[in-house]
């Protein structure tokens, strides 16, 4: 099948595998920003091809994962409401809130519906006018101009009962984070493809520049990662520290304008809180005053207090690549995809999940 | 850090979408809430049928319900479904498919011409198989508490040979043949109940598989094992299937057949299509000696055209699949826990 057969074609593969192993002189640690590159490292055991020191870090970049308790609550409060019907990317469904998750609600009798595209809700809102509609708003750059178009779309068509629960996520505010950590052992960057695809990579200029790290924008195929991670480590090698783009089939340095301006109309710079990382200043988006009419918190307003994150889940150091999946005491014991202690457990992107669906039975073995 | 053992997250209070998927959970709900009720040495055969020696003669006996939304869909509809997922239990036991009971569970408000259109594909169906529908029953529930129409089927089969083709049965060495492409109709029910349209049309697979079974048999290859390929798709079939046998399976990525359709959509929904349903589509364990005579049997038969060899079960005695990539590593099958849920981008 086009773009994939030839992105995962063996020879091409091993070829770049053993130039990887000429050129790394010495162990480096890589960090890849993105869940989906994670998932496909993991699935295609890109590891096993790799040089023993060469480590490859799981980073923050699968945006269910970094939800924050107190925004899935709230989802969870809003779900349970009669009159909403609450419309959720299928990633969000099965994500554990302090009591229960999404999946829970819908049995109990909340009107809990996956949809493949934001637009899929204003639809939903169009077709309901005598329910309230609430969107799940989440995700990093690459969802934000659809979540944005679906804000525009409800606003054009004067839509009163569609509103947007937005936990939205940036990108590079969280590299600096990772980068400013004392113990931060990450040396170069693969960044995400589709994050760029949208906004470019004009913004890693002054993170590679004051680091002195090499980023990398790169693809999610086997071939697309292992050629970032060469590029990645030819720069190590040579002392560079600049951006280069991976993946030219699909990311332009300027990214997508229209899809930026979009953004741009009906978003804002906000700080925004990681699950497990924490504060990260001006690192989410929340909607502007012109579009305050859809937001769900408003419309919907609830006085809780956040809650404790006390379930034991470590995502906060599996984020940020400080330990890995398997080094997790609850990993495929009390903590499990049918009972996630945490999101990194069942999202699509997670990296537990990853772990967990490729490699559970060796890393038991050797538990 | 909390170091205390909580109460778990989530008990299993109440049913859910993913008790129904085929994964760890519908597996859980079998083994935990289910079958310990009913505890007998047939239903701990565990297979898709239940092998019965009343008199001289051994017969099989299976059931199945068909719950499917929407009720037509491109390739098939609920009542061929309710025929062929039946008889399809009843082959993967090598028998010839007799007859079978209907439940009808109609919602109120059901259009009549769709409970007609969805009959007489049961009727076509049945004639096509050569089995007899001999019983039924028909209840009417209130509007809302049903998906306009649900299906029971229950069916009979005679075995006409001596053989047993069991999980036990597997052996080292065995050759693994697959019957076909995977994923049709999983993909082909999700993109018409999400009205996503796709370039290339998804079709399900929807198909009876007696016919290659039988000539399987009648050509007198001996076969260890069978099953067909439904919810949790093919790598949940392998996963059930080493486990009950207690073998080692090594099976070939590159040897698996996957349709552009399928591969494109669920490429785009974040699914694998190793996990996807299928509603025709069987894998078969035979010696290697006889593989290549059986390949060339079921490849004779119109719903196996394609079939071929995707890999053997080994000399390890650990139960577990072990799936070599393309591009040369190596990675475990596992179950599922529920339903594959598409992602967010």
């Amino acid at each position: 099948m086009k773009y994939l057969d030839e992105y995962r074609n063996p020879q091409a593969i091993s070829k770049i595998a053993d130039e990887i192993a000429r050129t790394a002189s010495r162990p480096w640690t890589i960090m890849e920003v993105c869940g989906g590159q994670t998932h496909a490292i993991v699935k295609f055991g890109l590891e096993q091809l790799l040089p023993d020191d060469l480590e490859l870090v799981h980073g923050p970049g699968c945006p269910v994962c970094v939800t924050s308790l107190a925004v899935i609550d709230r989802a969870l409060d809003l779900a349970a409401r009669p009159e909403v019907i609450f419309c959720s990317f299928g990633d969000m469904l099965r994500v554990p809130g302090s009591s229960r998750d999404l999946l829970s609600v819908k049995a109990t009798g909340g009107d809990v519906r996956a949809v493949y595209s934001p637009l899929q809700a204003v639809k939903i809102a169009e077709d309901n006018p005598g329910r309230e509609v609430v969107f799940f708003a989440i995700g990093f750059e690459t969802t934000a101009p659809a979540n944005a178009m679906a804000a525009c779309l409800a606003r054009r068509r004067g839509l009163r009962n569609f509103s947007l629960l937005v936990s939205h996520f940036l990108v590079p505010p969280a590299i600096e984070a990772i980068c400013t950590a004392p113990d931060c052992r990450v040396q170069g960057f693969l960044a995400a493809g589709h994050v760029c695809a949208i906004m470019g990579y004009r913004q890693y200029l002054p993170l590679a520049e004051r680091f002195r790290i090499p980023i990398v924008v790169t693809g999610f195929e086997p071939l697309d990662i292992l050629e970032g991670i060469l590029l990645c480590v030819r720069q190590l090698e040579q002392g560079h520290y600049g951006v280069e783009n991976q993946y030219v089939r699909t990311v332009q340095e300027a990214g997508n304008a229209r899809a930026r301006q979009m953004v741009e109309e009906v978003f804002d710079v906000d700080n925004q809180d990681w699950r497990g990382v924490g504060a990260i200043p001006d690192s989410g988006l929340r909607l502007r005053p012109a579009y305050s009419q859809f937001d769900a918190r408003l419309r919907f307003p609830n006085e809780t207090t956040p809650p404790a994150d006390d379930s034991g889940c470590i995502s906060g150091e599996i984020m940020q690549g400080r330990r890995k999946p398997a080094e997790c005491p609850y990993f495929a014991g009390r903590c499990r995809p049918e009972h996630p202690l945490g999101a990194p457990m069942v999202s699509t992107e997670g990296a537990c999940a990853a772990y967990y669906r490729y490699r559970k039975a060796e890393i038991v073995d050797e538990h | 850090m909390n170091t205390e053992c909580p109460l778990p997250v989530f008990t299993d209070e109440t049913v859910r979408v993913g008790h129904g998927s085929g994964g760890e959970l519908s597996q859980r709900l079998i083994s935990e809430l289910i079958r310990p009720h009913f505890d007998n040495p047939w239903l701990r055969q565990a297979h898709d049928s239940a092998t019965l020696c009343p008199g001289s003669e051994r017969i099989v006996f299976t059931t199945d319900s068909f719950v499917v939304s929407p009720l037509f869909f491109p390739g098939g509809d609920i009542g061929e479904l309710a025929v062929y997922g039946t008889v399809n239990d009843l082959a993967m036991s090598g028998a010839v498919p007799r007859f079978l009971s209907c439940s009808l569970i109609l919602e109120e408000g059901l259009p009549m011409q769709t409970l007609d259109r969805a009959l007489a594909s049961m009727g076509r169906a049945a004639r096509d198989t050569g089995v007899q529908l001999v019983t039924g029953d028909t209840k009417v529930v209130e509007r809302g508490k049903g998906d306009g129409l649900y299906i029971n089927t229950a069916g009979i089969g005679v075995l006409e040979h001596s053989e047993v083709i069991a999980p036990e049965r597997i052996a080292p060495g065995d050759l693994i043949l697959l019957s076909g492409d995977i994923g049709r109709h999983g993909m082909a029910v999700m993109a018409t109940r999400e009205g996503l349209e796709f370039e290339s049309p998804l079709r399900s697979d929807c198909a009876p598989l007696a016919e290659p079974v039988l000539a399987l048999l009648n050509a007198g290859i001996t076969v260890h094992c069978l099953r067909d390929l439904t919810r949790g798709g093919l790598a949940t079939a392998l996963v059930e299937l080493a486990e009950s046998a207690g073998r080692e399976l090594v099976v070939e990525e590159a040897a698996i057949p996957v349709s552009e359709p399928v591969q494109g959509a669920c490429e785009l929904l974040g699914l694998d299509p190793l996990y996807v349903a299928n509603e025709g589509r069987f894998i078969a364990f035979v010696p290697a000696d006889r593989a290549v005579e059986a390949l060339a049997i079921l490849q004779g038969t119109a719903v196996a055209a394609d079939s071929r060899v995707i890999g053997s079960a080994s000399t390890g005695h650990r139960p577990r699949v072990i799936m070599r990539n393309t591009i040369g590593s190596e990675r475990l099958l596992d179950r599922l826990p529920g339903e594959q849920l598409p992602r967010i981008c």
